[in-house]
């Protein structure tokens, strides 16, 4: 726990995060950069990610994500050579793995629930609803006629 | 059908609480500390690395080092209060015969060096990681960190923050021993 | 003497809560109006008390009293006086007692003014209130006693954590707990409801107004929180799904899906179950929030320090409200009679789409929330649920939604005519085409996501207008009697139209805001200058500053536009001795509908120094968006139907027409 107390002292000190020196001439690798560092989370701060963070680790890997990319690699690989020195808690979105399924499929899943009860109900609700009106015969329709006239007048 | 539906809101809430109940003790006192992160290098071959010495000091670090027998590795730094606090510790391990070598994180050599003449050596070896990449590296995030390497140059164990008697005890020696026996 | 008399009123509320509770509660049971007429006494005096308390612990922070434990910890003699008020209810124990008196208030506001409810409901309802209460009460006098003291008593206190000394961060607590509270109220209605056995569209319209006041704050609360995080943080961001801030996000949606629904049950006695039930989750969503953020399962910035004791004591009491409640509803909610039939195309049906797409937002946020929690008590793996997961898959949730809302509105109840509704909209579908072809022009990258969004703000925005001229008689009918709708138009068609129509300016504040934001980072030194979103930045130069309570290195920046000096922006990264932290304050210049923000950084040693220069276009649209949306729901709860002569149930409820438009 005292640990976490050293660690959150970076917390009190948001400022700026990127510095202008970390900043890449190339700007689509910058862009790239940038894109890549908001899915990775830092992990000395509550909930950041490295691209808002002000903490030197998230400095220290913003700089080593843009290396990597100067190096050539490809966004996916960046990604995973972070991933494999701290583990899938780096990412902010968490992976698709079998146990995150049921987090991804949730929208989906729930939306379906709903609609299939709500389906249920408009059906419950068409049984209850009254016996099917019949149209009315000619005989019928010639009453309601005249009557109409007369109330028109 | 409707019936039972109506009961699916219970049931939900139940097993949430059930769930929450769960979590509750197993972080109550003297339980797991949900703010520390487990290692994704645990049983993985230690990082190849090769770190020259504290400059003043004749002795650096490189991950052959680390394939001759059971050891820690320690990464500190003479700014972090909490590398401190774990110094007689670990000068206590290295007088029982451990093994402890070090990474020194950022650190002026001045500075590093005050600090081991002011508290002590315990370490072998020591390497200095003046840009901070041999630490991301190992999955450093929190300082001071210890690992327990054994003598494949495999890492086996983790440890985030300042060790203290009742980590050695509970957990390095316990650890210790079930590796040497093997 | 002020911290005993605080802390016996506290164990006198206790028992008044306890008496509130059950007695009027037993008198509605047996019909005995004597005990029945026990509920407003006892919430009176309940009420009474809990101020007490929380007017004694004003008192011993005001006077820096720091033989209370409570004060030493959270306050300080030079924090001005302001903030040690609001640093009442900055910590746990002091937010848990305006909780309850939240609690209390609105038990005392529907006895004083809920005299047009039948007596057995009005005991009902206030007898759960103060369950609710004593249950709360006893956690505080139990768990979390703000009257605790110290002895020796220290000289001075050690809070003084500057990013608490804020205006918007001070009060966002009290609106956000008048929202998580107020829900309490629709809570106990519909308990009561339950027990009754009758749910009805009288029942809906008794509720409306305290489910308003409960929405209307937590929109105010929450817009305050995102609102001080984008100036005070410094980097420009204004949500980030952590999960507090999700925690009060949570009742909101809830609350939104509760007062459509209640709605329906209103002009067309159906949707009763789901209503109740809404009821229900509502609060006992801010029940659950309540849990997460003072139990330690959560570690957030937000999180208040508490121990796991406490966590166990609030899962009983989410366990046993919500609990309770869900099986009360789940014996009773099948005797509710059947209401009115529709077609699934109706007004009726909208509302339930709209229902539907809220329920899924508020599960998919829930779970995303919990998963980490989830899988690492399961020790399966830790992992982290952030911005990009919740980005992804809630607002796709929300866009059927809001492209539904201007087309519901449009719809008759019971049957409606779609091809009609879309007909009568076709302006404002043509002007959201016409918004989309040019963002897609006028944008670099080509997003069809930005030029979607901003179509669907003009969908909303315009397609709202459309409908609120209509109703009034535009163009069609003479200007006579458009005046006369005008005059007459209801109060919750005006609040209903404005929010709506809120919704829309925020859509286009946060895409706007977002795709076409400017950043520019660089060192400058004093002359140097930057050209952004039509200013012109020029870099005067940088010192120190002292303050009260800090020093502060700060910068001066004058902005021009064109050759006319604008003003001079100074932010300053504040460092405080005391503390031992520090703050940069950036400094932020707007017009309403773009801000230009700047933020200091450090020196580089060679006279120059790092900053960044933000262009936000649209970004104050998100919080006038919020604001004008709960501006909306205030201006529904002064419609005149919800306070004089409301209504008495109908002898025949089957013969009563259905009521006018809206």
């Amino acid at each position: 726990m005292k640990t976490v107390i050293f660690l959150l002292f970076f917390l009190a000190t948001p400022a700026m995060a990127i510095q202008p020196d970390e900043i890449l001439e190339d700007k689509v690798l910058e862009e790239r950069a940038r894109v890549i560092s908001k899915e990775l989370r830092c992990l000395v701060c509550q909930n950041q990610s490295i691209d808002d963070s002000d903490a030197p680790l998230a400095r220290d890997l913003r700089v080593l994500v843009r290396e990597r990319l100067q190096a050539g690699e490809s966004d996916e690989k960046v990604i995973k050579f972070v991933v494999d020195r701290y583990g899938d808690f780096v990412l902010l979105r968490p992976p698709v793995k079998a146990s995150t399924l049921t987090l991804w499929v949730s929208p989906i899943a729930v939306l379906i629930v709903g609609v299939i009860l709500l389906l249920a109900r408009f059906r419950k609700q068409a049984k209850n609803m009254p016996v099917k009106v019949q149209p009315l015969s000619s005989e019928e329709t010639k009453k309601l006629e005249a009557v109409l006239k007369k109330d028109t007048r | 059908m409707f019936q039972r539906v109506t009961f699916l809101p219970l049931a939900i809430v139940f097993a949430v609480s059930v769930l929450f109940a769960i979590y509750l003790w197993q972080i109550g006192p003297g339980g797991k500390d949900i703010s520390t992160l487990p290692s994704a290098m645990i049983d993985k071959p230690v990082p190849e690395f090769d770190l020259a010495p504290i400059e003043g000091r004749k002795l650096g670090l490189k991950s052959g080092d680390l394939k001759s027998g059971l050891s820690l590795v320690n990464v500190w730094a003479s700014w972090c209060p909490p590398c401190r606090v774990e110094h007689p510790f670990l000068m206590a391990l290295a007088e029982k015969g451990v093994t402890i070598y070090g990474i020194n994180y950022r650190d002026k050599p001045a500075d590093a060096l005050r600090f081991l003449r002011n508290l002590g050596d315990p370490y072998k070896r020591i390497g200095a990681d003046t840009t901070g990449r041999v630490s991301i590296d190992w999955g450093i995030y929190g300082y001071p960190e210890t690992f327990l390497v054994d003598q494949t140059g495999r890492i086996r164990y983790r440890h985030v923050g300042p060790i203290s008697s009742e980590v050695i005890e509970t957990v390095f020696n316990p650890l210790m021993d079930k590796i040497s026996k093997k | 003497m002020t911290p005993e008399i605080g802390h016996y009123a506290v164990a006198l509320a206790l028992v008044f809560s306890i008496a509130q509770g059950a007695i009027p509660l037993w008198g509605a049971y047996k019909n005995n109006p004597l005990l029945m007429n026990f509920a407003v006494p006892t919430a009176r005096f309940q009420f009474i008390f809990v101020l007490l308390a929380f007017v004694c612990l004003i008192i011993s922070f005001v006077e820096s009293d720091f033989s209370v434990a409570l004060v030493a910890q959270n306050s300080h003699t030079l924090k001005p006086l302001i903030y040690k008020i609001s640093g009442v209810w900055g910590n746990h124990e002091g937010s848990m007692l305006l909780w309850i008196l939240i609690l209390a208030l609105f038990g005392l506001l529907v006895g004083e003014f809920g005299n047009n409810l039948p007596p057995s409901l009005r005991a009902r309802v206030l007898s759960i209130q103060g369950l609710i209460g004593a249950g709360f009460i006893a956690f505080l006098l139990f768990t979390s006693n703000p009257f605790l003291r110290l002895d020796p008593s220290p000289l001075q206190g050690s809070g003084l954590n500057p990013l608490l000394q804020d205006p918007g961060l001070a009060f966002h607590p009290p609106f956000l707990y008048l929202g998580y509270v107020g829900f309490s109220m629709a809570f106990s209605f519909a308990i009561a409801a339950l027990i009754e056995g009758r749910v009805d569209p009288a029942w809906a319209r008794w509720v409306r107004p305290w489910t308003l006041v409960a929405w209307t704050s937590l929109t105010i609360g929450i817009a305050l929180g995102s609102w001080w995080a984008y100036y005070e943080l410094g980097w420009g961001g204004w949500w980030f799904w952590d999960p507090v801030e999700n925690a009060s996000f949570l009742p909101w949606l809830l609350g939104t899906a509760l007062l459509h629904s209640a709605l329906v049950l209103e002009k067309r006695d159906t949707l009763k179950s789901w209503t109740i039930l809404l009821s229900i989750l509502a609060f006992g969503a801010s029940l659950l929030g309540t849990f997460l953020v003072r139990s330690g399962v959560l570690t957030s910035v937000h999180t208040f320090a508490t121990d796991p004791e406490r966590g166990v004591f609030l899962l009983l009491l989410f366990l046993i409200v919500l609990g309770g409640g869900l099986l009360l509803y789940a014996i009773r909610a099948q005797s509710l009679k059947v209401g009115g039939l529709f077609a699934p195309i109706s007004r009726e049906g909208a509302l339930i789409l709209n229902n539907l797409f809220l329920a899924t937002s508020f599960a998919v946020v829930l779970l995303g929330t919990l998963y980490p929690l989830l899988l690492d008590a399961f020790d399966a793996s830790k992992v982290s649920v952030g911005a990009p997961f919740f980005n992804a898959t809630f607002v796709p949730l929300m866009v059927p939604l809001l492209i539904a809302c201007p087309i519901g509105a449009k719809m008759a109840w019971k049957r409606g005519d779609l091809s009609g509704a879309l007909s009568r909209l076709k302006a404002a579908f043509a002007a959201s085409l016409v918004v989309i072809i040019f963002s897609m022009l006028l944008d670099e990258n080509r997003s069809l996501l930005a030029a979607g969004s901003l179509g669907i703000a003009a969908w909303l925005m315009i397609g709202t207008t459309l409908d609120f001229l209509e109703k009034i008689g535009l163009p069609k009918r003479s200007a006579g009697e458009v005046f006369r709708r005008f005059v007459n138009l209801p109060r919750s068609a005006w609040g209903a139209a404005t929010a709506h129509f809120a919704l829309g300016v925020m859509v286009a504040g946060i895409t706007v805001s977002s795709v076409w934001q400017v950043e520019r980072i660089q060192i400058m030194r004093p002359g140097d200058k930057v050209e952004i979103g039509g200013y012109t930045v020029l870099f005067e130069g940088a010192g120190q500053v002292d303050g009260p309570n800090y020093t502060a290195l700060q910068g001066s920046f004058s902005v021009f536009k064109g050759t006319d000096k604008l003003t001079v922006l100074l932010p300053e990264k504040r460092s405080y001795p005391a503390e031992n932290s520090s703050t940069t304050e950036a400094a932020i210049h707007t017009n309403f509908y773009s801000d230009l923000y700047i933020v200091l950084g450090d020196a580089d040693q060679k006279g120059g120094w790092a900053t960044r220069i933000y262009f936000n276009p649209l970004v104050p649209w998100i919080w006038v968006g919020a604001i004008l949306m709960a501006a909306g729901g205030a201006l529904s709860l002064t419609d005149r139907r919800l306070r004089v002569g409301a209504p008495r149930r109908a002898v025949h409820p089957e013969n009563s027409a259905i009521p006018e438009e809206h």
